[in-house]
């Protein structure tokens, strides 16, 4: 990759614990996407999980003990990019929410917060990057995770960003900003609600027509990657990043 | 995964194709107009804050514009009642309609007599109650509670309702056609109307001003209910307070934007007082009932946001949960959004405490929200509750306090990782999971990508910065 200038930012890549664990594809598609976009990416050793479970759980003390662990390993960095909408959103919007304002604690998660991105967006908003010479011939289709969409406005920069994409069409996914479902620990706290609403995604999805589906949230992409392998479907998943680094050569999330 | 009351009436909705079709048909139908009627109107968004902005400004001054609206209410020659809580609202009512020596009540559609109880209290008081809502009409003759806030029949398909009429009216005709059933309804309920002693109303906005009450329907039977009887008698939670009339206006192009996405409801009545000398028709005592019910803790229970709720059901309709398992599943009054952050006041929250974590926090209910409501901050806030009263399953608190343990951890969690992926591995067959121990809320549905190889953090161990 192009080796940065000496003004690129340090970024902190917080990769996300399913990432971590279950694709880390994305993590090093998310590597080349910010070289290539002139930043200087370091992975800090420390990261596990933002603490999602916690927080959505309602176990604040315990969201707000995960958060000072993740405060303390991100503040080195220029920036912090997080390859997942709903993850960066628990960094950036709800941190802050955990510690009373006028405390220490909460002046760093401020401060940490204003410097936390979503990947898509941070390449496109930020480093104003545009892919070059990525191909890829397939129709796909995209679906708007919620945090991301909600919380942090990322709607119009992945598809900017796809459309760079040569050889990629992207075909309009009916409810394309509806819940598929996922909700983290929605999921299996109420499984059979939550596959009744990823059921009528699946059923979008087919009737998109597309090849494959991608998404900038590997939780709610493994839901619905879950839900259309399990109905027998072509359609295959990718993490939008996979796509635009060039990287989605490999098997599909789940192969 | 646990099973719970909620759980059974949630699972017993999702086995019910024909309250899927019943659900689809309306809400969808109300999600294409409202976006419609949005689209449609530029100044939407600044609207939407002015709206938010009254609430919040009577909300901030409710003493201050309850007096007002009392003095003016009186004035006109109604009779102000104060209720505390559900039981005093209702003993009121019926303590009304004993001194009117009433035997027949007609009820015009409120939610918040449905919050009361208030047909169980009429029923106990062995005074009869017609319905005139046409909705309200199907789920009495069905012996449903409503469903949802705006169409309380919303589970009932056509086909459904045309069965129940043609079973319960004296006259039901052909029911070929959706016009046909409302004939039927017509001819049903038009004798009762005028054979009423008392006619019974909600309000959409308590006019402080005025001492006006507003009403609106799109049937025209809360004009029904509230004329021919001798006396009206109108329940209203205190939060439908509005200064004035303008204000009122303002909200109500919200409203029923969000609501129907039509522009102005059939009726838009403002009731003022018993009828005047020289008046040609209207009730001879006018009373208004205006209920606490938990509002004012709400006040200081971090609920104040609720009480900007104009009962649009925009919330609903937009709700991926609610699509699915429709009104009764929630076991409140409220169902939706809105419902899972008011049943938790109503009814307690240990009796409702899946209602907030039923939600997968998409935010879509907020963003449709005519006023607002911050409703998955509203929503978190019970299940920070909920955490803290240690009403949380004692499994999932277990889980997620290891779990803590070992992200606190790093060096063990890349071991507990390190374990657990080839762990999973074992269970993978061509890239997937189709069951694993401790998988089944997920596996049992869909099937789980199996991990690719060796954690991200564990290849990336020896990576030097960027330079």
């Amino acid at each position: 990759m192009s080796s940065a200038a000496a003004d690129a930012p340090r970024v902190g890549l917080f990769v996300t614990c399913l990432v971590d664990s279950i694709r880390p594809s994305i993590g090093f598609a998310a590597i080349a996407l910010l070289e290539a976009a002139g930043c200087r990416v370091d992975i800090p050793r420390r990261q596990t999980c933002c603490g999602q479970p916690a927080l959505n759980s309602g176990d604040r003390d315990g969201a707000a003990s995960i958060a000072q662990h993740t405060i303390a390993l991100l503040e080195p960095y220029d920036h912090v990019v997080v390859p997942s909408g709903s993850c960066a959103a628990t960094i950036r919007v709800h941190y802050p929410e955990l510690f009373e304002p006028g405390t220490a604690w909460h002046a760093r998660a401020v401060s940490v917060a204003n410097r936390t991105y979503e990947l898509l967006s941070y390449l496109s908003d930020i480093r104003r990057w545009v892919p070059e010479g990525v191909g890829m011939a397939a129709i796909a289709t995209y679906h708007d995770s919620c945090s991301g969409l909600r919380e942090l406005g990322i709607e119009a920069q992945p598809r900017r960003l796809l459309a760079g994409v040569a050889g990629l069409s992207l075909r309009k996914l009916e409810g394309s900003d509806t819940c598929c479902g996922f909700g983290g620990t929605f999921c299996v706290k109420y499984p059979a609600i939550s596959n009744a609403i990823v059921e009528e995604k699946a059923a979008h999805i087919e009737a998109a027509g597309a090849d494959i589906l991608l998404g900038g949230d590997l939780g709610c992409l493994m839901n619905m990657a879950g839900k259309l392998h399990r109905q027998g479907s072509r359609v295959r998943a990718y993490h939008a990043a996979e796509v635009l680094a060039g990287m989605a050569g490999g098997p599909a999330i789940g192969g | 995964m646990t099973t719970t009351a909620f759980t059974v009436r949630a699972d017993r909705a999702l086995a019910d194709p024909q309250l899927k079709l019943a659900i689809e048909r309306t809400t969808g139908t109300a999600r294409t107009k409202r976006a419609a009627a949005v689209a449609a109107w530029p100044e939407f968004a600044a609207a939407r804050m002015l709206g938010k902005d009254i609430k919040d400004h009577v909300i901030a001054h409710l003493g201050h514009y309850l007096a007002e609206f009392e003095r003016n209410a009186l004035a006109s020659g109604a009779k102000v009642h104060w209720a505390r809580n559900a039981r005093e609202a209702c003993d009121i009512v019926v303590s009304i309609c004993r001194d009117a020596g009433a035997r027949s009540v007609t009820r015009a559609k409120s939610m918040l007599g449905e919050e009361i109880g208030l047909p169980h209290a009429l029923a106990d008081a062995g005074i009869e109650r017609v319905e005139t809502d046409l909705a309200e009409h199907i789920i009495q003759l069905a012996g449903d509670p409503p469903s949802h806030i705006v169409w309380p029949a919303l589970h009932k398909t056509r086909e459904q309702v045309g069965e129940l009429f043609r079973a319960h009216h004296r006259d039901p005709g052909a029911m070929a056609t959706v016009e046909a059933m409302v004939a039927s309804a017509r001819r049903h309920l038009r004798g009762r109307f005028m054979a009423a002693d008392v006619g019974i109303s909600g309000a959409n906005f308590l006019i402080a001003d005025s001492g006006a009450v507003c009403t609106v329907t799109n049937e025209g039977n809360a004009e029904l209910t509230t004329t021919p009887p001798r006396v009206h008698i109108v329940t209203a939670g205190i939060e439908k307070l509005v200064p004035s009339t303008a204000h009122a206006m303002s909200l109500l192009r919200l409203l029923v934007r969000s609501a129907t996405g039509a522009e102005l409801t059939q009726y838009t009545t403002f009731h003022r007082g018993p009828k005047r000398a020289g008046d040609p028709d209207g009730p001879s005592e006018f009373h208004i009932v205006l209920v606490d019910n938990g509002r004012t803790r709400m006040l200081t229970d971090g609920l104040a946001d609720m009480l900007r709720c104009l009962r649009c059901g925009a919330c609903l309709n937009h709700c991926v949960v609610f699509r699915q398992i429709g009104g009764h599943a929630y076991g409140g009054t409220y169902p939706g959004p809105m419902g899972a952050v008011l049943t938790p006041v109503l009814d307690g929250l240990p009796l409702s405490q899946d209602l907030p974590r039923a939600c997968t926090l998409n935010g879509q209910c907020q963003e449709v929200c005519p006023v607002a409501i911050p409703l998955p901050t509203l929503l978190r806030g019970w299940r920070d509750r909920s955490w803290r009263e240690g009403l949380e399953p004692v499994s999932v608190r277990g889980f997620l306090g290891i779990w803590r343990f070992l992200v606190l951890h790093p060096a063990l969690y890349r071991l507990a990782t390190a374990a657990a992926l080839p762990a999973m591995r074992l269970f993978g067959r061509g890239g997937w999971i189709g069951w694993m121990p401790l998988a089944g809320g997920w596996t049992r549905h869909r099937d789980l990508p199996q991990p690719s190889g060796r954690s991200f953090m564990a290849q990336t161990r020896n990576r030097k910065p960027s330079a």
